[in-house]
C-alpha cells in the first residue's frame, strides 16, 4: 500500500517530560503521541506554559524526555542511551531550528552565520560559502550577506536564521514562534516560505505559534494544554492526511 | 572557519587593548629574567674577560674575585713549566680612585704581562701597551681620550691613554683599565697600608712587592684540563680553579643573594598573570554564552567550543608575550639596569605563558561546557 512506503519524519510516542522532583515537580509534557510526515507543516498552539517549547526541544534532542520515544527519520532517539556528541551530530545533519529570536553569532557576517553549520558538517569552505549565498538569495537577503547581525533589521536577521536552519537540507525543521517578532505581513511571508520549503525540500516542519492570522498555512494544528495534546489534530487550510499526501504516490 | 579568529577580528580593539595590558605584564616578567641574567653576567664579567682555562690562586681561597689571593710573582714561571700549559700570565686586580675634570673616577685596574694571557681583549681605538711603564688602556666609559694623561696612585704617576675598549666594566659598572704588571705592583705597594708596606719592604712575608693575585693559564688543546689541574696540585701554596669552577663560584654568590627574591617576584607575577588571563578568558566566555548555546543548538561538537576558547586564550598569551618581548627589547637601552636576555630564559617565559594560558582557559571551558542551550536562549536578545 502506498502510505506504507512513507516513513514519518517525526514520530513521538507516549512522550512525557517533567522538571524537578517532589512538590516542585512540573509535568511539562504528558503522554504526547504525534506523527509528522515529510512535506507537512504542523502548527503547535496553546497557552503560555503549556509545553510547546519543551516539546520542540525534546524533538530537537536538546532535552531528554522523561519517558516515551522519539523517532526521527527512522532513528529512535533515547531508546538506548545516545551520546551527547551523537545527538549533536544528528541535530546538525537532520534538524534545522528556528528560534523566536534569530540568535545569530554576532561576530560572523550573514553569509558566515549560514555557512558555519555547513562548515561543521564538513563542507569545503568554498562550497559552504556558495550554498550560503544561494540560500540567502533564495530568502531575499542575499544583498545583506556581508552585514553583521547588529546591522540587520529584525526581519533580515530572522531570514538569515532561517537560511541557517535550512543549510544542511534538514529533514526536520522546528520553529519556536518564528513570527512573534514580525508584523503580520512579514509573518505571512515567513510562513509562505516555510510552506514552500516543506514542499520543495520535502521537509517536515513543526511551527509553534500564537498567531491566529497564519493558521491557514498549516496542514494540521495540535493544541497543547497543560502538557497534553487536546483532542484530534484539526486539519485546516491545506490539510493533507498521510494517505493523500502528494508524495504518497509519486 | 576559525571562530576564535573571527571573534578576535570582530572585537579587534578589545583584543588589542587586552593584549597590550597583558604584554606589559609579561614584559615585566621578561625584564625580571633579564635583570637576573644581567646580574649573573655582571658577576662573571671580570672572570670571562680574562679568557682563562685555569686560575691559579692562593691556596685555600676562591680568588682572585670572590676572595683575596696573594701569590709570589714567580708563580707564573712555575705554572709555565707544567706539562700541558700552553701560555700563562700573571695578573693583579685592584680598585683605584682618580680624579677627572674635578670628579672622582673609580677604576678597576688590571695589571698584566703584555703578550701573555690576562690582557685586554679587543680595542676599539689606539694600540696595545708597548712600553713597560705608564701606558694605560681603559674603557671608553671612563671618559678619557687617546693620548690623555691621567694620574694614578698616591705618588701621582702620569699614565698615558694608549688604547680604548668598550663594554669592559665591572659588576658595579666601573670602567676597567689595563696597565703593566710592574706598574700595577708599584701602585699596589704604595697603596697598601703603611705597616704592611714596611713589613713587605723589609722582606717579611712574601718577598718585596713582587706579589700577584693570580696566574691565568691557557691549556693546550690536546691535553685534558683535569690533567693539568692535578699536576698543579703539587704546590701546596696554590689552588687551581677551572674557568667553569670560577664562574660557578662567582654566580653562586649572586644566585645565593638574589635568586630567592627573583623567584618570589617571578612566582607572584606568574600567579597574577594566570589570574588575569583566567579572568579575561572567563569574561570573554561569559560574553559568548549565547553564541555557545546557539552553537550547541545547531549541533557544533564540544571540540569546536573548547577550541574557540583555547585558541583565544593562546593567541592572547602568545601575542602578549611577543609584544611584551618587543617592548622590552625596544626599551632595553633605557633601562637603568643592564638586561641579559638569553635564549633559554626567554623561551622558558614563553612556555610558562603558554602553560598559564592553557591552565587559565580551563575556567572558561568549564563554563562553556556547562552552558545549557535551552536556558541560555530562553531570554530575548
Ligand atoms: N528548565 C525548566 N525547569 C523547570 N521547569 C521548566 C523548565 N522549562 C520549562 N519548564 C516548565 O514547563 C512548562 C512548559 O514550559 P514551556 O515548554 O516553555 O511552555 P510554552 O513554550 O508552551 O510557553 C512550564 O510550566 C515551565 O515553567
Ligand atoms: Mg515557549
Amino acid at each position: 500500500m502506498a502510505q506504507m512506503q512513507i516513513q514519518p519524519a517525526i514520530e513521538v510516542a507516549h512522550l512525557s517530560k517533567h522538571f524537578g522532583q517532589g512538590s516542585a515537580r512540573v509535568n511539562a509534557l504528558v503522554d504526547i503521541t504525534m506523527t509528522v510526515y515529510p512535506g507537512q507543516v504542523i502548527g503547535l498552539m496553546g497557552p503560555s506554559g503549556s509545553g510547546k517549547t519543551t516539546l520542540l526541544h525534546c524533538i530537537a534532542c536538546i532535552l531528554e524526555p522523561s519517558s516515551g520515544t522519539i523517532t526521527l527519520d527512522g532513528d529512535v532517539v533515547y531508546e538506548q542511551k545516545w551520546l551527547k556528541s551523537d545527538l549533536r551530530r544528528l541535530r546538525l545533519d537532520k534538524i534545522g531550528f528556528i528560534f523566536q529570536y534569530p540568535n545569530l553569532l554576532p561576530f560572523l557576517d550573514g553569509s558566515d552565520n549560514v555557512s558555519i553549520v555547513l562548515d561543521l558538517a564538513g563542507f569545503k569552505p568554498a562550497a559552504a560559502r556558495a550554498r550560503a549565498g544561494e540560500l540567502l538569495d533564495y530568502l531575499e537577503v542575499g544583498s545583506r550577506k556581508h552585514a553583521f547581525p547588529r546591522q540587520l533589521s529584525g526581519g533580515e536577521a530572522q531570514r538569515v536564521a532561517i537560511a541557517r536552519a535550512l543549510a544542511n537540507r534538514p529533514k526536520i525543521i522546528l520553529a519556536d514562534e518564528p513570527t512573534a517578532p514580525l508584523d503580520s505581513p512579514r509573518a505571512r511571508i515567513v510562513m509562505d516560505l516555510l510552506r514552500r520549503i516543506a514542499t520543495e525540500q520535502n521537509a517536515a516542519i513543526v511551527v509553534v505559534t500564537h498567531d491566529e492570522m497564519i493558521l491557514d498555512r498549516f496542514d494540521h494544528i495540535y493544541q497543547l494544554r497543560d502538557g497534553r495534546l487536546e483532542g484530534e489534530p484539526t486539519g485546516v487550510g491545506l490539510g493533507t492526511a498521510p494517505a493523500e499526501h502528494p508524495l504518497a504516490n509519486p | 572557519m576559525n571562530l576564535a579568529y573571527r571573534d578576535i577580528k570582530f572585537n579587534l580593539l578589545r583584543f588589542i587593548l587586552t593584549n597590550f595590558g597583558l604584554s606589559l605584564l609579561l614584559g615585566v616578567v621578561i625584564v625580571i629574567t633579564g635583570v637576573y641574567g644581567g646580574m649573573i653576567d655582571d658577576a662573571l664579567r671580570q672572570a670571562r674577560a680574562a679568557h682563562a682555562d685555569l686560575w691559579i690562586v692562593e691556596a685555600g681561597t676562591n680568588g682572585p674575585f670572590a676572595e683575596a689571593s696573594r701569590i709570589p710573582g714567580d708563580t707564573r714561571e712555575l705554572v709555565s713549566r707544567v706539562y700541558g700549559v700552553a701560555r700563562a700570565g700573571a695578573v693583579t686586580y685592584q680598585t683605584v680612585q682618580t680624579r677627572l675634570n674635578g670628579k672622582s673616577l673609580p677604576l678597576f685596574l688590571v695589571g698584566f704581562e703584555p703578550g701573555r694571557p690576562g690582557g685586554p681583549h679587543k680595542l676599539v681605538a689606539g694600540r696595545e701597551i708597548m712600553r713597560s711603564h705608564y701606558e694605560f688602556i681603559v674603557d671608553v666609559s671612563a671618559g678619557l681620550a687617546l693620548g690623555e694623561v691621567v694620574s694614578l696612585g698616591t705618588h701621582g704617576h702620569d699614565f698615558t691613554v694608549v688604547g680604548l675598549m668598550r663594554n669592559e666594566l665591572t659588576a658595579s659598572g666601573d670602567p676597567v683599565g689595563y696597565i703593566t704588571l710592574q706598574d700595577a705592583q708599584a701602585l699596589q705597594f704604595e697603596l697598601s697600608p703603611p705597616a704592611e708596606r714596611r713589613q713587605l719592604a723589609s722582606g717579611g712575608g712574601v718577598q718585596g712587592n713582587d706579589q700577584i693575585n693570580a696566574v691565568i693559564a691557557k691549556v693546550s688543546p690536546n691535553v685534558p684540563l683535569s690533567e693539568v689541574a692535578s699536576a698543579l696540585t703539587r704546590w701546596k701554596h696554590l689552588t687551581t680553579l677551572s674557568q667553569v669552577q670560577q664562574e660557578t663560584l662567582l654566580s653562586k654568590d649572586v644566585i645565593d643573594k638574589s635568586r630567592k627574591q627573583q623567584l618570589l617576584i617571578m612566582v607572584l607575577l606568574i600567579i597574577v598573570s594566570a589570574v588575569i588571563i583566567a579572568l579575561i578568558v572567563y569574561t570573554l566566555t561569559m560574553d559568548k554564552v549565547r553564541s555557545i548555546a546557539t552553537l550547541k543548538f545547531v549541533g557544533a561538537p564540544d571540540r569546536t567550543i573548547v577550541g574557540l576558547i583555547v585558541q583565544q586564550a593562546l593567541s592572547m598569551g602568545i601575542f602578549g608575550y611577543f609584544i611584551g618581548l618587543g617592548l622590552v627589547v625596544a626599551f632595553q637601552p633605557y633601562f637603568p639596569r643592564r638586561l641579559v636576555l638569553d635564549f633559554q630564559s626567554v623561551s622558558m617565559v614563553f612556555f610558562i605563558t603558554v602553560g598559564i594560558c592553557l591552565a587559565a582557559s580551563t575556567l572558561g571551558i568549564r563554563l562553556a561546557l556547562k552552558v545549557d542551550p535551552t536556558e541560555a536562549l530562553a531570554s530575548s536578545g
